[in-house]
């Protein structure tokens, strides 16, 4: 077993670098998380995580009721999806989704009932406290449970420490450092009960030894509610600590360092540190799909910005479109310029609002043109270093844009390039507005493109190397054979008529069955009248009984 | 609802390469003042023409290069480079020399070598080394400073004597030029004077040369005022000061007699105007954390070392260009420790 020492700082540590910005959270924590009307359609993504997209177990026109499941992983690395609410499938095809890429991708078009309809569930866990890790593992992912804080990564995947590793420590992520993005925030302190109970199924699926929740300390009232809870439920021994306000301390390799100083390796994961880490809204659904039965077909999403009229946290459906969650939020302002999912610092853009909430949306950001303004010509890098003072990973940001730039890319994985994690406080301050996160990404695309042409061409060089191999063996095979026939001419007869006999009676033998095998397999009589079909079985049977039939 | 879209981050940015260059040019006012103060009218010449040049000449040449003309020069850096050339010549330098130095710098070291972003050497610098090494009879041309007996010039007798090089009646150069204090005592340590006995002479003031002391404070002032804005980096400043400070005290208390003493030294010429507005150009300096305060170090040791033993009067600009050429060795060798990288010996 191996077993690693982790210790909670008392005092959490500021990461290197970073960013105070401006937290605007209180616009959409003015009123309190309510529900979220279903909508008539819905649009539901087979692939909503990381990983392989699921497979449709309904087909068109098929009814469902809620929470059951309408497509099914099949593979580890993915997560099935379930009925949001109950009605009938109407289309399944190519839909805009809301991806950085911008394609469209295959979604279920669900055709709300109105009635939500609930399909009897077999999540629930009766004492899921005493259950076996594997047991719990296996319903968190027939609960479709990925990462609720962005990357979507399968849950139960996480939850599996592997052979042979102890987890020392389980951090519960409820840093929420992006700006406007409060969703986690309403969560704790509107369904504080559900996110204890996730984080101890949680701990008990890990058997973590210490569990700790980190929250920025500009959240005195999660706080104050995550304590009370864990009070008045006797539990001592999940920690809740504040951390310094500092974007991006809620990055996890981050959270991590601020917590325990433990710097997660370079291309490693927490594990190697023996220490996991799950979001608070992770957490929460866990907790509702094993103590109440429902699987994730909700999530609290904030809806913000000045080009919102009543901005607000709600807990919406999987698959409802945008713009029918920005009309139960008032409907847009006309300062309304620019829509992003995700934060302002890695949100992602959105080309429109016709596009579903998804299991990893936590914030619908209408942004207007003060808060999100028209990106300014670039000027050339000066190589002043603001980026590499800023720089959570401590990157030289200035070097990794020179090489990027150059088109150097070896120089720029020597500089550590895939140790970013775009999180945009260089290009944040850039006093020559080089959209720098832009050129990383280029950079690694590159880089990957790179690598899988190499690997193709290593593929086809193999392939290649193997046919070039294979005809020298058969030539050579072909050799041997024409050598040993002429040796076997030259050799002098022997042998006598017994042997000579029994060799011919096998021969014949060995024609006769393959004779009766022929005759029995090959046949082209399918989808036959059954008349025509009882009498071919006549003749096959007599056939079968009388070889001497077959023959010409 | 269609929405136009672009790449993260979105928010509103906290920098501006034009804000940048504003307050650092704004940040040497005070000290261009003292200057205007103690050594006349030539000094405001010298910044006019600086300018005026440096601004007329990366427009000629990126119109060569086609590259957007007014986009460019609304960055402010060729001003300000003009500027930080024309602080550094003396006032009554005839009118070619600002113009010489400024086409050397915006042209040779900066437009020659792409322009802003990637130029190797500090532009200002290079324009005053090829005026000091090519015309150091001019060069040497520092009027006395205002408050010492001796003739100071009134505005039309420096536009006479800048621009037709032509005395008025009844004075001789050597009534009104005088050696900067850097430059007099280096030649009466030469003679075999004692410190003490050298800063007993009316050139020099309360504790460095008579008028730089101020010069150099305004430059000082003005330099923490733009490290608290956050214009330049702290680490090349305090690099340079504390280098000079540490190499020049060592001389001093091995040999008081025949070495300046720190303040000296570190409130004469160029030091301050160098540690704050010309070493901190970031283009051409060393970008690692670690490596800036190696980089300033250098500068710093390399301005005594000139300044003590070598045939200029002042040695930033020449140590500046030479840590130049040192940065980018300093950037490899000082990269720092990446996120994750932890040596596995430490733990």
């Amino acid at each position: 077993m191996q077993c690693l020492m982790v210790t909670i700082l008392e005092q959490p540590l500021k990461i290197p670098g970073g960013l105070r910005l401006s937290a605007n959270k209180s616009q959409s924590l003015r009123a309190p998380l309510r529900q979220a009307r279903i909508p008539a359609r819905l649009y539901v993504p087979l692939s909503q995580h990381i990983g392989e997209a699921a497979e449709p177990l309904v087909g068109v026109g098929g009814s469902i009721l809620k929470g059951q499941p309408i497509a099914r992983s099949l593979s580890y690395i993915s997560a099935p999806v379930h009925a949001p609410t109950s009605g009938r499938i109407i289309d399944i095809g190519a839909y805009p989704v809301p991806h950085p890429s911008g394609l469209k991708a295959d979604c279920m078009v669900i055709e709300a009932d109105g009635e939500d309809r609930a399909a009897p569930g077999s999540l629930r866990m009766e004492d899921v406290f005493e259950a076996d890790p594997a047991d719990i593992r296996q319903r968190v992912r027939d609960a479709g449970i990925v990462g609720l804080g962005g990357a979507g990564f399968p849950t139960s995947v996480k939850l599996n420490p592997g052979p042979g590793r102890e987890v020392e420590l389980l951090v519960i992520n409820a840093a929420e450092c992006e700006p406007y993005i409060s969703c986690d925030e309403a969560l704790m302190c509107c369904r504080t009960q559900e996110v204890i109970d996730g984080v101890r199924v949680m701990r008990h699926a890990l058997h973590a030894r210490q569990t700790v929740i980190g929250i920025e300390d500009n959240m005195p009232k999660a706080i104050s509610c995550l304590q009370n809870g864990l009070d008045q439920a006797g539990e001592t021994d999940i920690r809740v600590i504040a951390i310094p306000t500092v974007y991006p301390a809620g990055g996890e390799k981050q959270l991590i360092y601020t917590l325990t100083g433990e710097e997660v390796p370079s291309q490693g994961l927490p594990i190697d540190l023996g220490i996991v880490c799950h979001n608070v809204g992770t957490a929460a659904a866990v907790g509702r799909a094993l103590l109440q039965g429902e699987p994730l077909i909700s999530r609290v999403v904030t809806v913000t910005g000045a080009g919102v009229r009543q901005p607000a946290n709600l807990d919406v459906r999987v698959g409802t479109p945008i713009a029918d969650l920005i009309e139960q939020c008032g409907g847009y302002t006309d300062k309304a310029t620019r829509l992003l999912m995700g934060g302002p610092m890695m949100g992602v853009s959105l080309p429109s609002d016709a596009m579903p909430i998804i299991k990893t949306t936590n914030c619908i950001l209408a942004a207007s043109r003060q808060e999100a303004p028209q990106p300014l010509p670039a000027h050339p890098c000066i190589r002043c270093g603001k980026c590499a003072e800023v720089c959570p990973a401590s990157l030289l940001p200035q070097q990794l844009y020179w090489y990027a730039h150059a088109r150097n890319l070896d120089k720029a994985q020597d500089y550590k390039l895939f140790d970013c994690i775009e999180c945009g406080c260089c290009a944040q301050v850039c006093p020559s507005h080089i959209p720098l996160v832009q050129y990383y990404r280029f950079a690694k695309t590159e880089i990957w493109n790179q690598e899988r042409e190499r690997e193709k061409a290593d593929i086809a060089r193999q392939r290649h190397e193997f046919h070039l191999e294979r005809l020298e063996r058969e030539k050579k095979e072909l050799q041997e054979r024409r050598a040993k026939a002429k040796k076997a001419l030259n050799k002098p007869k022997v042998g006598n008529a017994d042997s000579k006999k029994a060799e011919i009676a096998a021969a014949l033998e060995r024609v006769k069955t393959r004779k009766a095998k022929q005759s029995v397999t090959a046949r082209n009589t399918d989808n036959l009248s059954e008349e025509k079909q009882a009498e071919i079985t006549k003749i096959d049977k007599r056939r079968a009984s009388n070889p001497n039939e077959n023959r010409p | 609802m269609e929405f136009p879209t672009q790449s993260s981050p979105y928010l509103p940015l906290s920098n501006d390469l034009n804000r940048l260059m504003v307050q650092v040019m704004l940040a040497l006012i005070p000290g261009a003042l003292c200057l205007f103060w103690f050594f006349g009218w030539g000094v405001l010449f010298n910044l006019l023409i600086t300018a005026t040049t440096a601004v007329a000449a990366e427009a000629i040449v990126l119109k060569l290069r086609k590259r957007p003309v007014m986009a460019t020069l609304s960055d402010g850096s060729a001003i300000l480079t003009g500027l930080l050339l024309g602080l550094a010549l003396p006032p009554l330098a005839p009118w070619w020399i600002p113009v010489v130095g400024a086409l050397s710098a915006i042209v040779v070291a900066k437009q020659l070598y792409g322009g802003l972003g990637y130029n190797p050497f500090n532009p200002a610098m290079v324009g005053y080394v090829v005026l000091i090494i090519s015309f150091p009879l001019q060069m040497t041309l520092w009027s006395p400073p205002r408050g010492i007996e001796a003739e100071f010039l009134p505005f039309l007798d420096t536009v006479r004597m800048v621009f037709t090089q032509a005395l008025a009646d009844g004075m001789t150069l050597d009534g009104v030029t005088m050696a900067t204090p850097l430059d007099a005592s280096k030649t009466e340590l030469g003679l075999n004077l004692t410190w003490s006995e050298i800063l007993s002479k009316p050139l020099y003031g309360s504790f460095a040369g008579h008028g730089w002391e101020w010069i150099n404070t305004a430059f000082l002032i003005c330099g923490l005022w733009l490290w608290q804005r956050r214009a330049i980096d702290w680490r090349i400043p305090l690099g340079m000061l504390s280098a000079l400070f540490i190499v020049s005290l060592l001389f001093y208390i091995a040999d008081a007699d025949s070495f300046g003493s720190p303040i000296f030294h570190l409130f004469s010429g160029a030091t301050m105007l160098g540690a704050f507005f010309i070493a901190t150009d970031p283009v051409s300096a060393a970008t690692t954390p670690r490596g800036r305060l190696y980089f300033g170090a250098g500068i710093g040791i390399l301005t005594y070392v000139i300044r003590s033993w070598g045939g200029y009067p002042d040695g930033v600009a020449f140590a500046v260009l030479l840590m130049n050429m040192a940065a980018p060795t300093i950037d490899y060798y000082t990269q720092p420790r990446v996120f994750g990288h932890r040596d596995p010996r430490d733990s």
